[in-house]
């Protein structure tokens, strides 16, 4: 006979027997039932100081740990303040489970306080949400949000739960197993289109890897490794997919699109083959659609059919987990290579050639004030690859997925689909949480951290000691550099003053971190070790950096990835390659 | 664009028909009708959508249809193979009625009702059928009209149901272990 509890100790013990260690959130009328069994369970509750900062906090979490990140938090503005991290999650297809308390079932529809129809306001932002009114339905509720947030492609699933559904009684029955009479991921791919894909790899003289952030979701990167080394082909890894390719390896020529490398941009352009592995064809990726990799036949594997062939034709589409997928082509390619290999090398000459002539790079500002690549890159050098680096959105984003070198899945986390500024100190918090014997670095701009820095006070009072570095050029620096670029340089409202107010350093003592400010190219690295030496508080570095430093190379949006620059005004020496 | 008819079987739980609304709003799809109802099976409800797409979109919107959990299965009803019918409840005034009866009698048509200055009539068919009605009714004088969304049903022995995963044998239980299941 099973046990009769009320509906919230029966929330909770669902989340427990789903393998639920941290939860983030912040209680409110509505919830407030669940947080009662939340108080006596084994589960780690972390109190935040806002909402959307629990949202990014499961974010981060989900993003190192690939397990579903999960949130709590009270109905109406509780729960509306989580919209912004669905979206989020739901761009990048992460995983999170997100409860929210309702107001009681009698009062659903008559504008009841604290009253918001989340569920009708998060149908286009989650993979799948749940409004319960019956505390029976509670753990299977429960049990089925863990399941569809954590299989096929992984995104937020939310639970609505009525109030009085949380009060009353009920007889716990945690389902055995779940059906769904539609949900059905594929994860096995088709034999078929395997031996079709290795065909084409077969033929083609330049291929190239275009890898997505589906790879690491997968936990793939080992087969990669594997099936690149097999091929042989230049690999390019895209903003989500940083780190599940090495950097150092031979093969990788960085990141293509907007910002993309001139090699990996250029790769993509001139092959005649995209293995396109958990990618989407963005349109930071792809630049102008109809320009793009115009002669280049495409094989797309994704978890997610709906992906092949919404923005590019796919010639080969391989539907399954990439883990399968990949590890399924390798012999199959074995096989293909036994009847004709193509030679790759006048394609890699030409695509390491390019690497060559137009590294990664940047100019020291002028007027002797401090680059703020550098100190990118030195923070990436000094924390090394094991270190996880999570970025807001902006300038200093592109730079730390430019001037980073990350070996590792799981290192770099960033708000790539939804560009959310303010992503990076609660997701930091949340990797730490995840990760707890590994250095987090939150590489922020003045602007994001502006957003969202209240979570540093989360992060001094539970043991969360991350490091904060903020990039403080005093600007909303990407649109600034398109006000440079497209707008004459009429800097309408980029202007953050940050150098005067706030006092970071002040602020983030009086918010129990420990603050530093580095002005001085000479004290980048002597600052960085400071705050690498701080183990038991989150530490923020003030970098007072250089106002109009551009993120380069760049494709304007709109345009052909053909027409992308070097610098301004310049575009790279296309004569002088044989392509 | 060209004009494609969906079935498609829902789970019958609250907020389905928002979702598929949503889906089409949100990605740009335009549905030109939608008529939703019970099946054979309680826990299901079947909807037809009659949707304008470009050439290879019409595998985008099935796709990302799919994607909806509460989506059980989904099937283009063709013209020759499946049999697609409206139904249109139109009211004419009394000024033309011996016309307006020829009419009634050529299309199949039935009256339901009729008042001092209107009859109203019933008529269902084919898309061209009831347009073809409709536009032999428009010099008699249209008070008011309403007509279904568009529905259809396969010719022959198949039944869309046969299709879902179940029907067709393939399990779509799942084990729960607690945590191992989650590592993907």
């Amino acid at each position: 006979m099973s046990k009769e509890m009320t509906g919230a100790s029966a929330l909770v013990k669902s989340l427990e027997l789903a393998g639920v260690e941290v939860m983030f959130g912040i209680p409110g009328g509505a919830v407030l039932p669940a947080y009662d069994p939340i108080f006596d369970s084994k589960i780690r509750h972390i109190l935040v100081r806002h909402e959307q900062g629990a949202g990014h906090a499961a974010t981060g979490y989900a993003q190192v740990t690939g397990k579903p990140g999960v949130c709590i938090v009270t109905s109406g503005p509780g729960a509306t303040n989580l919209v912004t991290p669905l979206a989020d999650a739901a761009m990048d297809s992460v995983p999170l489970v997100v409860i929210t308390g309702q107001v009681p079932s009698a009062a659903i529809g008559t504008d009841a306080f604290q009253e918001a129809d989340i569920r009708s306001i998060t149908m286009p932002v989650t993979k799948h949400n749940y409004l319960v009114t019956d505390p029976d339905d509670i753990p299977r509720a429960i049990a089925e949000a863990f399941y569809i947030a954590n299989t096929g492609r992984p995104g937020p699933v939310l639970v609505d739960i009525a109030k009085d559904a949380l009060q009353k009684m009920t007889h716990f029955n945690y389902p055995k197993n779940i059906e769904f009479a539609g949900y059905k991921p594929q994860i096995k791919p088709n034999d078929q289109s395997i031996r079709d894909a290795a065909a084409l790899i077969a033929q083609s003289s330049k291929p190239v890897f275009y890898v997505g952030g589906g790879v690491i979701k997968a936990n793939a990167s080992k087969e990669l490794l594997k099936l690149a080394e097999l091929v042989g082909a230049p690999v390019v890894t895209t903003l989500m997919a940083r780190g599940a390719f090495p950097d150092s390896h031979n093969l990788h020529l960085g990141m293509p699109g907007m910002h993309g490398t001139v090699a990996a941009v250029t790769a993509l352009q001139k092959s005649d083959l995209l293995i396109t592995l958990g990618a989407r064809f963005d349109d930071r990726v792809t630049g102008k659609l109809s320009s793009f990799a115009v002669n280049a036949k495409v094989i797309h594997a994704d978890i997610d059919p709906a992906e092949i062939g919404k923005n590019r034709f796919a010639d080969v589409p391989v539907v399954g987990d990439l883990a399968h997928t990949i590890a399924a082509l390798i012999p199959a390619l074995q096989e293909e290579f036994k009847k004709s290999r193509p030679d790759l090398t006048a394609w890699l000459r030409q695509m390491f050639s390019l690497r060559t002539t137009y590294p990664l790079g940047y100019n020291q500002p002028e007027d002797g004030s401090v680059s703020p690549q550098y100190v990118i890159e030195r923070i990436g050098a000094i924390g090394g690859p094991n270190s996880i680096y999570v970025a807001g959105v902006g300038q200093h984003q592109m730079w730390a997925s430019q001037f980073v070198k990350y070996e590792n899945p799981r290192t770099w986390l960033n708000s790539g689909g939804l560009g959310t500024m303010g992503y990076a100190v609660p997701a930091a918090m949340g990797a730490k949480v995840g990760a707890p014997d590994t250095t987090v670095w939150a590489i922020d701009g003045d602007g994001c951290f502006q957003m969202t820095n209240q979570e540093l006070v989360t992060c001094a009072l539970n043991n969360i000691p991350i490091k904060v570095a903020i990039i403080n050029n005093e600007s909303l620096g990407m649109v600034r550099q398109w006000q440079t670029m497209f707008y004459e340089g009429r800097y309408s409202n980029t202007s953050l003053d940050s150098k005067r107010i706030p006092d970071f350093v002040k602020l983030a003592d009086a918010m129990g971190c420990v603050g530093l400010r580095c002005e001085r190219t000479e004290d980048v690295d002597s600052v960085i070790n400071e705050a690498m030496s701080i183990n038991d508080q989150p530490v923020v570095v003030d970098f007072r950096v250089f106002r109009d430093a551009m993120v380069w190379p760049m494709v304007a949006a709109g345009t052909s990835n053909d027409e992308i620059m070097i610098a301004r005004g310049l575009a790279p020496d296309w004569d002088s390659q044989e392509l | 664009m060209s004009q494609h008819t969906l079935a498609v079987l829902v789970e019958n739980s609250s907020g389905v028909l928002a979702r598929v609304a949503s889906l089409f709003s949100r990605r740009a799809y335009n549905i030109d009708s939608l008529a939703v109802g019970p099946t054979e099976d309680p826990n299901i409800s079947r909807m037809t959508i009659v949707i304008n797409v470009e050439g290879h979109a019409l595998e985008q919107v099935m796709s990302q249809l799919y994607k909806l959990i509460n989506v059980i299965a989904i099937s283009e009803m063709q013209t020759n193979s499946a049999v697609h019918r409206e139904l249109l409840l139109v009211k004419v005034s009394q000024d033309h009625r011996e016309k307006v009866m020829e009419i009634v009698e050529r299309y199949a048509a039935k009256i339901v009702d009729e008042a001092e200055s209107s009859i109203t009539i019933e008529a269902s068919g084919e898309s061209a059928h009831i347009a073809g009605l409709l536009e032999a009714l428009t010099p008699m004088g249209i008070k008011e009209l309403v007509q279904s969304g568009l529905i259809a049903l396969e010719r022959g022995d198949a039944a869309l149901s046969d299709r879902t995963l179940s029907a067709q044998g393939i399990s779509t239980t799942h084990s729960l272990i607690p945590q191992a299941d989650y590592q993907n």
